[in-house]
């Protein structure tokens, strides 16, 4: 007779609690080390720039946009599908508001004047956001599209509807803009960084705390289990790329105020460097794990490595060239990684598994 | 018997691309002067080749954007060495070198998504970026110019078949190249058709699971799959540094939709399992057609991004939407309960 081990095994974590838990595989506990080692190499390498306070306001303005777009993706990433055409929307939303700004603020404009401006202009902008992704949601989730593709067209058809409109050129923003993109509050923190934050905690609330985040999580495990437990995968799933969409367009609205500029052909790399962060933040491309902290986390350590390239490589255009390799050689790398620790793990549960086999087949 | 014929997915692309040209015929009848054919063949035939490539990666059930990643690179990285030494050969070296190069890559594709079953998508974004990031950073981002080049290849440029002399005096002509993608399609469609490793490939996309337990072998057929698209790709890359006679490491990429559009209007489908090549080409024609025809009809060159993109939307949802409807006609049939919603997952 086998004998039976008792082992109080944890249960696999998934879902938003896995953060907590150092992420599904352990992933999170080595990003964790990892950014730290980032960190205190670039502290060594170039204390006189990389330590200073102006240095990490940079980097969080810089930042702040694209890890509104790792967001937006890693919602879509969750149910299993992508969203590819999100710097399509974010440009889209970026021009409208731009558009609606030039139309309603003046330099000499009055104060509520300019108010009301920006809220047209952001509300508009989130409108189109919101549009973009129900369109998406359309295709994938009532049509059934396959995600990459629908989306893929997407992102040619709204990056079409923006060259339409803009018939190619830049639009620019108003001075008074420039708030959101470039201000600080209280003279040290970057204003997007503070959108960003709200953005993660709000959405951090909505997957792990509400139905619609549970319902997610587990038609991005399993979808048709999920649609036998009840769930209407059709309206989660449209949701979800609503949301995307709406993210895209918060991004979008970062940008025009950062650059002061909007135009469709901005943010080219940001959708591999949104996978990028998503994957490296402990997201299961194949849906139903990751959280938000994971992916700020991540982002922090994607920035942080982009930076540390560019002091060294002293802002050549090398700088660039090499960061689009080490993006890709970074995304590969922790594919591969998160391959070795998921198998590490199954074989972690298999003895217990094995073991029962043998004893009801002994019996 | 012709209703069957009608309503396979490649006789509406013809459809299609008929009307489509006689609609911009009757606009424009610019449009139906050999000159314009012979413009649309040489931009045909690039997009056609890479095509073939992406044709099988969509087939298997994967999907793949790096191949313009490994075009430029061999290409590229051909050039630089050669110009660095003085070539004077003809183009036969550079195809060799390019596709060995290409080859090279494909294999590291395949390393990372047969060896290690990761999301296709995911890592060929990855490698795109790695390949032409070590291309800019490692190999140089100059651009060679016309005199640059080593002169084999501006002579292949200049090849000629089927010269034709225009009403407005000037010569057009078909490019041999023509004869590569001929060749390309036979060869890919002999071995879809008439081989096993096409069966295997057709398997793998309809359903892996099933394939394995059926005994095919799905990593050696991965392997060979990712390996021949970067071969392609490399000889792709070749002939557009040829063609246009000049290289530019910031061209090519960026064009990936365009072929990726192309394969799927014609009917492959990215669950798998699905694509011709026959349809294919239809595609790359249809889409030729639309990038290069919307300004003599006089749609502002702004709303072609628009027009592509909607078209890969209606390409795609063009089988879907006859599955669907098929579905329909049963369920009214039978009567029978409904049938679960097809899982809505990306791979």
């Amino acid at each position: 007779m086998a004998e039976q081990t008792t082992r109080t095994e944890k249960p696999i974590p998934s879902g938003p609690l896995s953060f907590l838990r150092g992420g599904a595989n352990g992933n999170i506990v080595r990003l964790l080390l990892a950014v730290i080692i980032i960190f205190v190499a670039m502290s060594l390498l170039r204390p006189d720039a990389f330590l200073k306070v102006r240095n990490m306001q940079s980097m969080a303005f810089q930042a702040s946009e694209i890890g509104v777009l790792a967001i937006a993706i890693m919602v879509t990433m969750l149910s299993g599908g992508i969203d590819l055409s999100i710097v399509s929307t974010a440009n889209l939303s970026g021009i409208v508001a731009g558009l609606i700004l030039g139309a309603m603020v003046t330099p000499d404009s009055a104060p509520g004047q300019v108010a009301l401006g920006m809220a047209v202009a952001i509300g508009a902008a989130l409108l189109v956001g919101f549009a973009c992704g129900a369109f998406n949601g359309l295709t994938v989730a009532v049509l059934g599209f396959p995600p990459i593709l629908a989306t893929l067209g997407t992102l040619l058809a709204y990056k079409g509807l923006g060259t339409a409109i803009t018939k190619g050129t830049t639009i620019f923003g108003v001075a008074q803009s420039q708030f959101i993109g470039n201000g600080l509050i209280g003279k040290t923190v970057p204003v997007p960084l503070i959108i960003l934050i709200v953005v993660a905690l709000i959405m951090a609330v909505i997957l792990g705390k509400t139905r619609f985040g549970l319902r997610l999580y587990m038609l991005g495990t399993n979808p048709t289990a999920a649609r036998f437990s009840g769930i209407n995968n059709r309206r989660v799933l449209w949701t979800s790329y609503v949301m995307s969409g709406v993210l895209a367009a918060i991004a979008g609205i970062i940008i025009l105020g950062r650059t002061n500029a909007a135009n469709v052909d901005f943010g080219g790399p940001y959708v591999l460097l949104s996978i990028l962060i998503a994957v490296l933040g402990d997201v299961d491309p194949y849906g139903g794990s990751g959280s938000v902290w994971g992916v700020l986390l991540a982002l922090v350590g994607v920035q942080f490595l982009s930076t540390g390239v560019n002091m060294l490589l002293f802002q050549s255009s090398g700088a660039n060239f090499f960061k689009e390799f080490s993006w890709g050689a970074l995304l590969l790398i922790v594919l591969l990684v998160n391959y070795y620790s998921h198998r590490a793990q199954q074989r972690r549960l298999m003895p217990v598994a094995e073991t029962a086999a043998e004893a009801s087949a002994l019996r | 018997m012709l209703r069957k014929l009608f309503s396979q997915h490649e006789m509406i692309i013809l459809l299609i691309v008929i009307g489509l040209s006689v609609a911009i015929g009757l606009i424009n009848p610019a449009f139906f002067t050999v000159g314009n054919a012979f413009q649309l063949a040489r931009a045909a035939t690039i997009t056609g080749i890479f095509s073939m490539g992406v044709l099988i990666v969509l087939i298997s059930g994967g999907i793949d954007v790096s191949f313009t990643g490994i075009a430029i690179f061999a290409m590229y990285t051909t050039v630089t060495i050669l110009a660095n030494n003085n070539y004077e050969g003809g183009m036969l070296l550079p195809f060799v070198m390019a596709a060995a190069m290409g080859l090279g890559l494909g294999l590291v594709n395949a390393f990372f998504i047969a060896v290690f079953r990761l999301p296709t998508l995911i890592v060929t974004l990855g490698t795109l970026s790695l390949f032409r990031g070590a291309m800019l950073f490692w190999v140089g981002s100059d651009y060679f110019n016309t005199i640059e080049m080593p002169p084999g290849m501006i002579a292949y440029a200049r090849a000629q078949l089927f010269p034709y002399t225009m009403p407005n005096g000037g010569t057009t002509s078909l490019h041999p190249t023509i004869f590569i993608l001929l060749v390309l399609a036979v060869l890919v469609w002999l071995v879809l058709r008439y081989t096993m490793l096409g069966r295997s490939i057709f398997a793998i996309g309809g359903d892996r699971e099933a394939a394995e337990r059926a005994g095919f072998n799905i990593m050696g057929t991965q392997v060979i799959i990712y390996a021949f698209v970067g071969l392609i790709s490399g000889i792709g890359g070749m002939i557009v540094g040829a063609l246009f006679r000049q290289a530019n490491p910031f061209s090519i990429v960026g064009t990936e939709l365009d072929v990726i559009a192309a394969a799927v209007l014609g009917g492959a489908s990215l669950a798998g399992g699905r694509g011709s090549v026959i349809g294919t080409l239809l595609g790359v024609v249809l889409i030729t057609i639309v990038n290069n025809s919307l300004v003599l009809m006089g749609v502002p060159s702004q709303w072609q991004r628009f027009v592509v993109g909607m078209l890969i939307l209606l390409g795609t949802g063009l089988p879907l939407l006859r599955a669907k409807l098929a579905e329909w006609r049963r369920l009214r049939g039978g009567g029978a309960a409904e049938p679960a919603a097809a899982p809505v997952k990306a791979r």
